[in-house]
């Protein structure tokens, strides 16, 4: 089932929205500067409104069932969020009101960076980043900036574990680092021995995602940040996986010198098919004057009679500013209400029932898959998705028949280190019985890998399109549509 | 609530796993360091927690109790009903980022068409999935003019009328490119220079010249000497467009501009104090494999049907790592698919309507504000939406008499050009009536006679 794009959907004259007519007098427009075409489309609400539902009903999402995309976190999102973010007393402030117009919204963005320094253990929170990524490039400005600001511009590398994100040496690269790769080792931790055989007054850094992709915890990690440490770097935690760490450990103490967090994985809000995320950044003492600006500080304290008065501060050796206004204010009103709801315990318990449902699915995939590093996991484990006596099939064939059995499928191939990876996080909204029936699906899958390859090779059979040519979609570049010539 | 376990499948899920307690589950965590207690106010229900948030959210002070005469980079349009009934499909906002197309084809199709109404409406041949905001958006075109040129160009030759935070995160982002600097346009004294007094600047150095359409002021200009000028060096022209006024103006495309970026946000999307906004990023063609961000690429699956997938992804960070084109990885697809609906639903008759209604009203209100005793219109080049005026005392002092009238005053210019001291922009959409002009001509008066 293909649906027309909005341009072929389009039919002259139609109209979607009618707007009042000017009811003051007019002025002449300035003709030369006046554009001659406008090619967008013209429909009426009837057709927006059903084309959009049609498109969404092609779309798998959690509502749907399961989603366990490996260090994508695809917990449920709560309702309630979509409701408070969308309180006309929110959703209508413009950013740049007097700040006594606004101080809800600045006591909400205080109590949040509150929150978040009491979850990880920093002693500074700026909401500014945009998503993990930006929050990651921010981490390493700050790191460059706290070296800079000491007059120690030797240190050129940013030491990034093989199993790392390819956003952490993207943003290092933007931030004009050095990567060099740190091995893991055959338990899936740092290589210590490596580690310490890099680490020499050059070194910036050290980007650590703990638990790592490989869902485990490193078993070393004080060594590892001692390390860093001893070598004069700065160790930044990739907050992606802090899922599993809510209430279990905070970044913070275990000696994490800054860190990014992500409210659309750990706090519940929604991933929208891409975005938008948000993602604020953590620091410790040390580094908190360097963080981007704004940050929200009480300005007057409170009395028995007043609130305290909120403002925007720029903090003293700033990176600077990293997106428009303050940071993406509608996810930040959804993680306060998550975070409202959960509580000291509910956020403990929702790492120790992330950690509990990712162990229960391994205990029952591992002998069908072949598990490569073989211990407890935390939040999410990563498999092998082929098989020596199935040589013909790979990860990609078992994710694409997982549609079949109405699951979307785990990430594949990656992390990097593993051969044809599986990376499954069912996170901890998920119930013993849907982790049963994905466990089903992944057993049979297995089998038929052995039995019946071809049904994997052709899969998916029950989609509304089946495998897309890829090389096609690169060699053609159609990246756009327009009116069709004899609309 | 979101955590389904009853007690006994707990037991029986540590049993199939080995273990006696969830505990027993944290041991590779150093003892330590385990189970920290966190000091966070306690639970709240939903039935607490939703009333606690409409207490607060109660308290502000909204463009539903304002008269709303700001911009400077976030307006106030009106967002039809069937945007957010749209959005509010769980199909749309649950998914993640498609990167399994046979079950993402909703959201793949969506974005396939955001790229294309976003290229007719700048003129431009491609744009992208999205970036954050307008500011981000410019920064990233700021990396991609230093990666066209393989950083071998580099300045960056800036108009002082852009928007002062958009400047701000461009250097926050270039800073990281050691050999390129960022260069304003010299008449520093006097941010209301014309676009095309950047010419002189323009060398074989240049990598990017950029520029705002309609400017941080609100007038627009034509910018084709300047495209000219910029390609006789080899240089890139970026415009920072507002998407509103090009619903009535012509298309940077059309004076040969090379990328086109901009803040989504008129574009159906709530003012949200700030965020969550839209980057919109345009460019042409031969520019394809440098842009940064995601991609969507019609192509067909082995029966020969039409549909999309994320494509050019030898571009982005999880497959090129260090070397990718940017780290963007989620973007702001949700703000993308209210445009989409946005653009949609105004079409070619809507959307022309909105931007000459934002025209006229601005032009009615400059005309009234210009005659007032005391004020002046700064400016008598044609504008869109937004204008300066200067005033009789401090932005800072009027905006606060205003607001005690229940309006919400023009942006205060002073905060950013020391040397337009008493000087407001005023932003008029097609959300603000006549009646509503007309009582801020008024206030303003009073202001003066005070």
């Amino acid at each position: 089932m293909t649906e027309p794009t909005i341009y072929e959907l389009s039919s002259t004259g139609r109209v979607g929205v009618e707007y009042p007519l000017p009811d003051v007098p007019l002025t002449d427009f300035p003709v030369e500067l006046l554009r001659e075409d406008l090619p967008l489309p013209e429909l009426s609400e009837v057709d927006v409104v059903r084309h959009f539902t049609h498109l969404s009903s092609l779309n798998y999402c959690i509502d749907t069932g399961l989603y366990p995309l490996g260090s994508c976190t695809m917990k449920y999102n709560p309702k309630i969020n979509e409701e408070t973010a969308r309180l006309p007393g929110f959703a209508h402030t413009h950013p740049l009101q007097p700040a006594e117009t606004v101080q809800v919204n600045l006591a909400l963005m205080f109590e949040l960076q509150e929150f978040l320094k009491e979850i990880s253990g920093f002693a500074g929170v700026c909401l500014e980043p945009a998503a993990g990524a930006q929050g990651e490039m921010v981490g390493v400005m700050i790191i460059r900036a706290y070296h800079r600001s000491r007059g120690d511009s030797k240190r050129v590398k940013m030491l990034i574990p093989d199993s790392a994100h390819g956003t952490n040496p993207a943003s290092s690269a933007m931030s004009g680092f050095e990567v060099v790769p740190v091995p893991s080792d055959a338990s899936g931790n740092v290589d210590l021995a490596a580690l310490k055989a890099i680490c020499d007054d050059t070194v910036a850094g050290l980007m650590l995602t703990n638990p790592n992709t490989l869902g485990l915890f490193d078993e070393n990690v004080l060594e590892v940040i001692k390390t860093v440490h001893a070598a004069g770097g700065l160790v930044y935690g990739d907050g992606a996986n802090l899922n599993a760490l809510l209430g279990i450990a905070r970044p913070g103490d275990l000696g994490f010198d800054l860190m990014h967090f992500n409210l659309h994985k750990t706090f519940s809000t929604p991933h929208g098919g891409g975005g938008p995320g948000s993602g604020p950044v953590g620091v410790t003492k040390k580094l908190i004057d360097f963080l981007p600006t704004p940050v929200v500080a009480v300005i007057e304290e409170g009395s028995e009679e007043l609130p305290p008065l909120y403002g925007f501060t720029t903090p003293k050796q700033t990176i600077g500013r990293v997106k428009s206004f303050y940071g993406q204010f509608g996810m930040i009103v959804r993680a306060f209400t998550y975070i409202r709801m959960q509580g000291p315990d509910g956020l403990k318990k929702v790492s120790q029932y992330a950690v509990l449902n990712a162990n229960y699915l391994l205990s029952r995939l591992q002998g069908a898959y072949v598990l490569p590093y073989k211990r407890r996991c935390m939040h999410e484990f990563v498999l092998e998705g082929c098989w020596a006596d199935a040589p013909e099939v790979h990860a990609m064939d078992v994710a694409k028949r997982l549609m079949d059995y109405k699951f979307h499928p785990p990430t594949n191939y990656f992390p990097l280190i593993v051969h044809e990876a599986l990376m499954i996080e069912p996170t901890e909204t998920e119930s013993m019985q849907t982790l049963d029936l994905f466990a089903d699906a992944m057993l049979k899958i297995a089998e038929e890998a052995h039995t019946h390859p071809e049904l994997l090779k052709s899969a998916p059979h029950d989609t509304p399109i089946s495998r897309l040519d890829e090389v096609k979609a690169a060699k053609d570049l159609v990246l756009c549509c327009w009116i069709p010539e004899d609309n | 609530m979101f955590i389904p376990h009853t007690q006994d499948e707990t037991e029986a899920m540590l049993e199939a796993i080995g273990v006696k307690k969830l505990a027993d589950l944290f041991t590779d965590v150093p003892e330590k360091y385990r189970f920290p207690k966190l000091d966070l106010p306690e639970a709240l229900t939903e039935m607490e927690v939703l009333a606690e948030l409409k207490e607060y959210a109660g308290a502000n002070e909204s463009v539903d109790d304002l008269v709303c005469f700001l911009g400077a980079g976030a307006y106030n349009h009106y967002v039809p009903a069937a945007i957010d009934s749209l959005l509010r499909r769980s199909e749309f906002y649950t998914a993640y980022t498609p990167y399994q197309p046979e079950i993402s084809q909703g959201t793949l199709q969506s974005i396939f068409e955001f790229q294309s109404l976003i290229a007719n409406l700048t003129g431009m041949e491609v744009a992208n999935a999205s970036h954050y905001d307008g500011a981000t958006a410019t920064a990233e075109a700021g990396v991609m003019a230093y990666h066209n040129f393989r950083g071998k160009r580099s300045k960056i030759l800036l108009s002082e009328a852009i928007n002062p935070q958009y400047k701000e995160v461009l250097c926050t982002y270039m800073c990281g490119y050691e050999n390129i600097h960022i260069e304003s346009g010299s008449s520093k004294q006097d941010p209301f220079t014309a676009p095309d007094s950047l010419i002189p600047q323009i060398d074989g150095d240049t990598a990017l010249v950029l520029v705002q359409y309609p400017d941080f002021f609100g007038r627009v200009y034509d910018l084709t000497a300047l495209a000219i000028k910029a390609h006789e060096q080899g240089a890139l022209l970026g415009v920072i467009a507002n998407p509103t006024a090009l619903g009535l103006f012509k298309a940077p495309g059309e004076f040969g501009t090379d990328i086109v970026v901009g803040e989504g946000q008129p574009l159906g999307i709530p003012l949200s104090f700030g965020g969550p906004y839209l980057g919109f990023f345009a460019t042409r063609k031969e520019f394809a494999r440098k842009i940064s961000g995601r991609l969507v690429g019609e192509t067909e699956d082995g029966q020969g049907r039409k549909g999309y997938v994320l494509t050019l992804t030898a571009r982005e960070q999880h497959i090129r790592r260090e070397k990718a084109t940017s780290n963007i990885c989620t973007n702001q697809g949700l703000m993308s698919l209210a445009a989409t609906i946005y653009l949609s639903l105004l079409g070619k008759h809507g959307f022309r309507q909105v931007a000459s209604l934002c025209y006229q009203k601005a032009h009615y209100a400059a005309g009234k504000l210009g005659k007032l005793k005391g004020y002046k219109l700064v400016s008598s080049t044609p504008f869109f939406h937004e204008f300066v005026l200067q005033c009789p005392r401090p932005v800072s002092e009027i905006n606060a008499m205003l607001l005690d009238q229940g309006f919400l005053g023009g942006y205060d210019l002073s905060k950013d050009f020391p040397t337009l001291k008493n000087q407001m922009l005023l932003a008029v959409t097609e959300m603000n009536n006549k009646d509503q002009i007309d009582a801020l001509v008024e206030t303003l008066a009073e202001v003066h006679n005070d």
